[in-house]
């Protein structure tokens, strides 16, 4: 017993240590699943989706005016990131659509497309806007050439105007249309989902500058963002499912006449 | 084997050699696969950072605020409290700095974007006060007779 040297100081020392190992929880040596380890990594933990609540939108067009002026798309020229659609259903069953230089202005007139439309034989109208759908398989970036268009890790398709060649494939391959040529740059051009207003924790310049609430953008990956619940919780829609390209962009109120 | 036979292989060679430092210096060094793979995430990575870093130039009613507490007050008060003030004075951009005074956007063109009425049944739109532009006091401005701050006085 006399060779056993435990002193008062290594009894405390161990007993704390002891104390700290049984103390450790069990789920602090929880093994994670690849995408639960990749969803506690933050800048990973990011999707970028949209919602446009069709309902909500009376075609002032001040999201075209906003997103034109914030991403310097020239105004006059008619090119634009977002536009909104109208679509006016007739009683006979014919259905009239414009969107007069992408409703940047508006729809103030009822004629549509130079045409009168007389009231009593409206059966329904309304208004769409649409946009980037920032694909989940976006078609678009598979047919670049020289890897100038591409998919963040949050979500966003973007285009690197220093490495575009301007060739058009992009433009071509988009199901949506959402893409056009950009008159100074001379490069592709798309809606980037305001990417420098959205990664300072800003909401897209659409979306803050439509009166009615008919925009939203979130993120897909927090089940407690609104735009995440309203997309797990209510009937929404996606445009041109058929092509598989699996849009983030997500509609309330969609028509079948809306392509 | 003979020279002649060799010497087209050398040229190729020095071709590829020739490209290889071509590439180096041409393409730039963060050039690669992104997080989204080859086919969807082969890009430079800083040009993340150059979209990232373009100008902001809607700052929202909360940086009007800041100065214009009483306009703020006096249109949150109002049925136009959905309204962004920079919807009709223009983008802040760097207001007051730069621009020092923002032009306000009083035209007709601008209210009627909301107010030229059209009877459409199933739409938000047809809900809201609107008029015929060619019948309601053509050619005015509409703020001669109603204050957009305050749109219920007449």
């Amino acid at each position: 017993m006399t060779n056993m040297k435990l002193t008062r100081r290594d009894f405390i020392m161990t007993a704390v240590k002891g104390a700290a190992v049984a103390a450790l929880p069990l789920s602090a040596f929880k093994i994670l699943s690849p995408s639960e380890a990749k969803a506690a990594i933050k800048e990973a933990n990011v999707r970028w989706g949209f919602l446009v609540d069709t309902h909500k939108c009376v075609g002032c067009g001040f999201c075209v005016k906003a997103c034109k002026n914030e991403n310097e798309v020239p105004y006059d020229v008619p090119v634009t990131r977002t536009w909104v659609e109208r679509y006016v259903v007739l009683k006979d069953g014919k259905t009239l659509i414009d969107t007069p230089h992408g409703g940047r202005e508006g729809f103030t007139e009822q004629k549509v497309q130079e045409k009168d439309v007389d009231p009593k034989n409206i059966a329904k109208a309304f208004f769409v806007p649409k946009l980037c759908n920032q694909c989940e398989n976006p078609p678009c970036v598979q047919v670049c050439p020289v890897g100038a268009t591409y998919q963040t890790g949050n979500g966003v398709v973007l285009v690197d105007r220093t490495w575009c060649i301007g060739c058009g494939y992009c433009i071509m391959a988009c199901p949506y249309g959402a893409r056009f040529f950009h008159p100074i740059h001379k490069v592709a051009e798309k809606c980037t989902f305001c990417y420098h207003r959205i990664t300072k924790g800003m909401k897209t310049a659409c979306v803050d500058a439509c009166p009615f609430g008919a925009r939203k953008i979130g993120n897909l990956k927090d089940p407690n963002d609104p735009v995440t619940k309203i997309v797990m919780t209510e009937r929404i829609g996606i445009l041109k499912d058929a092509f598989g390209t699996k849009p983030q962009v997500f509609y309330l109120g969609l028509d079948d006449n809306v392509r | 084997m003979k020279s002649h036979v060799w010497r087209p292989l050398w040229v190729l060679l020095g071709v590829i050699a020739l490209a290889l430092v071509a590439r180096h210096f041409v393409v730039p060094s963060d050039f690669g696969v992104g997080e989204r793979g080859f086919m969807y995430g082969f890009h430079r990575k800083s040009n993340e950072d150059d979209w990232k870093a373009f100008k902001v130039k809607y700052l929202t009613k909360e940086y009007c605020k800041e100065c214009h507490e009483d306009k703020y007050e006096s249109n949150m008060a109002s049925k136009h409290n959905l309204i962004e003030c920079e919807n009709c004075h223009g983008p802040a951009i760097d207001h007051p700095d730069n621009p020092a005074k923002l032009v306000i956007d009083k035209s007709r063109a601008l209210c009627i974007r909301c107010h030229a009425k059209l009877p459409y049944p199933t739409s938000h739109r047809g809900e809201i006060k609107g008029i015929n532009p060619d019948e309601h006091n053509p050619g005015e401005e509409c703020s001669m007779c109603h204050d957009p701050h305050k749109p219920d006085m007449e």
